[in-house]
C-alpha cells in the first residue's frame, strides 16, 4: 500500500425517488489498498460501489480517478472492473470465453488471449476448466471465474460486491484468504462491499463503516474494533455491551452504580455518555473480589468460549470467557480502564 | 396413475376431434371412388407435383418468408422498447400490441379493406391533397401487409418475454468489461434472445404459410396460396382427395420445420413459448 491516492469521492449524494440513499460521502482510496465498505443492508455501500463503477450517477458530487473527474464516464470507459454479487457470468459462453470477453473487445492477439486466460485459470485454481459451461460449475467455481474474468483485464481497481455472500462458511473462509493473496500478489486496489464484519476485519487494510447513507468511521480493522467512534460502530463490529453512563469528571465514569477509572477525558462534568465494553473484556472473578457483583442468568457453549449473561444492578452483561460459571451463582465483575470506551451520545 | 379414469373424457375428445379427422384426411388422400368402388391411389400426391401447384406452394413460402422477415425487423426493436425499464409508456404500448388480438381476425382484416379500397380512407386522403388515387388493394403488398399486421404480436411477445428475463447484471458485467451498447447487443442481448426469436419466427411463419383469409380478402383471389388451394378443393371443386393430400403435405412440412426449430432451441436452453 502506498500513499498515492487513486479514487476520491467528493460530496457524493444519491437519492432514489426522493429517498436519500447516500448523504455527502467523502472518501479517498489509495493505490494497492484493500478497502472494505461495511454496513447493514440498505446502508448505501452497494450504491457507493456502483457509483464508483459507473452503473449509477450520483445526484450531486464528483468521482475522481487519479485526480480526473470521471463522474459522467460510462462503465466501459473506466479503468476498473467489477465482480458482481451473483457473479453475472455470460450463460451462453464457456469458462474460457467468459474470461476472454474483455480481452476480445480490446481486439487483443488471439494467442496472447489464450495465454492470459490460462494464467488466470491457474491463479484462481481452475486449471483445465476452459471448455466447461458455466452452468456446470459450483458456486465457488463460478465465483472464481467471475474474479478471473475481471482480473484478466489488469484493472487498476477491482470492485467486489459481496462476492462471497452466496458461499457456505467454510468455502467463504478459504476464498477470503485466496482473495487477500491475489490482491497482495497483483498489487491491485480492491474495493470490497460486505455486511459481514468478520470478513471485513480479516481482509481489509481500511474499513469504511456506513449506516443510513452516512460514513460512520474510517480506519484500520484494529482501530475500528478497539476504538469505535460511536455506539453504532461498536455494536456492528463485534458484540458489545452498550450502557448508559455519566462522565463524572476526566478519567472517571459512573455506570452500574459504580465509579470506574477510564482513559477518556474532555467531556462536560456529569455529561451523559454511552459506555462500550466488549464481552471478552468483562472479567469474571470470585464473589467479593470484583468491582461490582452479579448473578449468572444463562450460559451457552460457543466452541472456543462460553457466552454468559450476568445481571448486575439492572444491567445484563454479555460476557465471553473460557471459564464457565454456573447459572444462578454470584460472581464479581472487573473491567479495566483500558477496556472502557466512552462515546458521546448521538442526539 | 391411479386416477387415470379422470382423463377418459379427454381421451374420447382426442379420438373424436383429432384422431378420427386425421385418419379421414389420410383415407381421402390415398383413395378415389371409381365404378369398382373405393380404390387405393397415389394420384392426388402425384398431382401436387404439377408446376402450377408447386408454384402455389413456392408463392406461399415466399410471401410467408417476407412477412416473417418484416415482422422480425419491426418486432425485435418493439420488443426491446417494451422490455426496457426506462420507457415510461410501456404499459400503453403493451396494450396496443395485445388489443388487436382480442378482436376477431376476420373483422381486423375487413378493416384493412375499408382503409385500402379505391374509395377508402387512405385514397380519399391522397386525392384530398391533390394526388392521384392508387391501387392499394389486390396486390402482393396488400397480402404481405395483412400478414404482418395480423401476426406481428406473435413475433413481439415471445421476444419480449425472453428479453425481460435477461439478468440486468449480465449486461452491466459486459459494460464493465469494456463493451459499449452496440457490442453489448451483438455479443450478449441478441445471442441470449435467440430462443425468443426462434419462437417468434415459428409462430409467424406457420400461420402465414397456411393462411387463406388474408390472401382472399386483400389479394382479391389473384394470389392463390396453399391455404386457398385447399379451401377450394373442399368448398368449390369437391375434390376432397386432392385437398386432403395437400393438407397432409403441408402438415409434414410444418412438422419438419417445427422439429428443426425445437432442436435448435434445445441447444440454446430455450425460454420461448414452445
Amino acid at each position: 500500500m502506498t500513499n498515492q491516492e487513486i479514487i476520491r469521492l467528493v460530496d457524493v449524494s444519491k437519492t432514489f425517488d426522493d429517498t436519500p440513499v447516500l448523504k455527502n460521502i467523502n472518501l479517498y482510496i489509495r493505490r494497492n489498498e484493500f478497502v472494505t465498505l461495511l454496513g447493514p443492508s440498505g446502508c448505501g455501500k452497494t450504491t457507493t460501489l456502483r457509483i464508483i463503477g459507473g452503473f449509477e450517477e450520483p445526484t450531486t458530487g464528483k468521482v475522481l480517478f487519479e485526480g480526473k473527474d470521471i463522474t459522467n464516464l460510462p462503465p466501459y470507459k473506466r479503468k476498473l472492473n467489477t465482480v458482481f454479487q451473483k457473479y453475472a457470468l455470460f450463460p451462453h459462453m464457456n469458462v474460457a470465453e467468459n474470461i476472454a470477453f474483455g480481452l476480445n473487445i480490446k481486439k487483443m492477439d488471439k494467442k496472447l488471449i489464450k495465454e492470459k486466460v490460462e494464467n488466470m485459470l491457474n491463479l484462481v485454481n481452475l486449471k483445465g476448466f476452459e471448455n466447461r459451461s458455466v452452468d456446470s460449475l459450483s458456486g465457488g467455481q463460478q465465483q472464481r471465474v467471475a474474479i478471473a474474468r475481471a482480473l484478466v483485464n489488469e484493472p487498476d481497481v477491482l470492485l467486489l460486491d459481496e462476492p462471497l455472500g452466496a458461499l457456505d462458511l467454510k468455502l467463504r473462509k478459504g476464498m477470503q484468504i485466496e482473495l487477500k493473496n491475489i490482491q497482495k500478489k497483483l498489487g491491485i486496489t480492491f474495493i470490497y462491499v460486505t455486511h459481514d464484519q468478520e470478513e471485513a476485519l480479516t481482509m481489509s487494510d481500511t474499513i469504511v463503516v456506513m449506516n443510513e447513507g452516512v460514513i460512520q468511521q474510517i480506519g484500520t480493522p484494529i482501530d475500528i474494533y478497539n476504538e469505535p467512534k460511536n455506539a453504532f460502530v461498536a455494536d456492528f463490529i463485534g458484540e458489545s455491551n452498550i450502557i448508559d453512563g455519566v462522565m463524572i469528571e476526566d478519567y472517571v465514569v459512573e455506570f452500574a452504580n459504580h465509579r470506574f477509572k477510564c482513559l477518556d477525558s474532555g467531556f462536560e462534568p456529569n455529561e451523559k455518555v454511552d459506555v462500550v465494553v466488549r464481552p471478552e473484556d468483562v472479567k469474571l472473578v470470585p464473589k467479593g473480589q470484583g468491582m461490582i457483583e452479579g448473578r449468572v442468568l444463562s450460559v451457552l457453549f460457543k466452541g472456543v468460549h462460553y457466552e454468559m449473561l450476568v445481571q448486575s444492578n439492572g444491567i445484563k452483561w454479555l460476557v465471553h470467557s473460557t471459564l464457565m460459571e454456573h447459572v444462578d451463582s454470584i460472581v464479581g465483575i472487573n473491567i479495566l480502564p483500558d477496556d472502557i470506551h466512552i462515546m458521546k451520545k448521538v442526539n | 396413475m391411479k386416477k387415470g379414469w379422470i382423463a377418459y373424457p379427454y381421451v374420447v375428445w382426442l379420438i373424436m376431434f383429432i384422431f378420427v379427422p386425421l385418419l379421414l384426411i389420410v383415407f381421402y388422400s390415398v383413395t378415389k371412388t371409381t365404378d369398382q368402388g373405393i380404390v387405393f391411389t397415389l394420384e392426388h400426391f402425384q398431382r401436387f407435383f404439377e408446376p402450377i401447384y408447386i408454384m402455389v406452394l413456392l408463392r406461399s413460402l415466399y410471401l410467408a418468408l417476407i412477412s416473417t422477415v418484416i415482422c422480425l425487423l419491426l418486432g425485435y426493436p418493439l420488443a426491446m422498447i417494451l422490455a426496457s425499464k426506462e420507457y415510461r409508456h410501456k404499459r400503453v404500448l403493451i396494450l396496443l400490441v395485445v388489443i388487436p388480438m382480442w378482436m376477431n381476425f376476420l373483422l381486423r382484416t375487413y378493416a384493412w379493406l375499408t382503409l385500402l379500397e379505391k374509395n377508402g380512407v387512405i385514397n380519399n386522403f391522397i386525392s384530398f391533397i391533390g394526388l392521384p388515387r392508387m391501387e392499394l388493394l389486390y396486390n402482393q403488398g396488400a397480402v404481405i401487409l395483412g400478414m404482418v399486421y395480423n401476426f406481428l404480436p406473435f413475433m413481439v411477445l415471445p421476444i419480449y418475454s425472453v428479453l425481460i428475463k435477461i439478468d440486468k447484471s449480465i449486461i452491466e458485467a459486459a459494460e464493465d468489461l469494456g463493451a459499449n451498447s452496440r457490442v453489448v447487443f451483438r455479443k450478449i442481448i441478441f445471442p441470449l434472445s435467440l430462443p425468443g426469436v426462434v419462437s417468434g419466427i415459428t409462430m409467424v411463419y406457420m400461420p402465414a404459410v397456411t393462411t387463406f383469409v388474408i390472401s382472399r380478402l386483400l389479394g382479391g383471389g389473384q394470389f392463390t396460396l396453399i391455404g386457398n388451394l385447399i379451401e377450394q378443393q373442399f368448398l368449390y371443386t369437391g375434390e376432397w382427395g386432392f385437398g386432403s393430400a395437400l393438407s397432409l403435405i403441408m402438415m409434414v412440412l410444418i412438422l419438419f420445420s417445427m422439429a428443426i426449430m425445437s432442436k435448435y432451441e434445445k441447444e440454446n436452453e430455450g425460454g420461448g413459448l414452445f
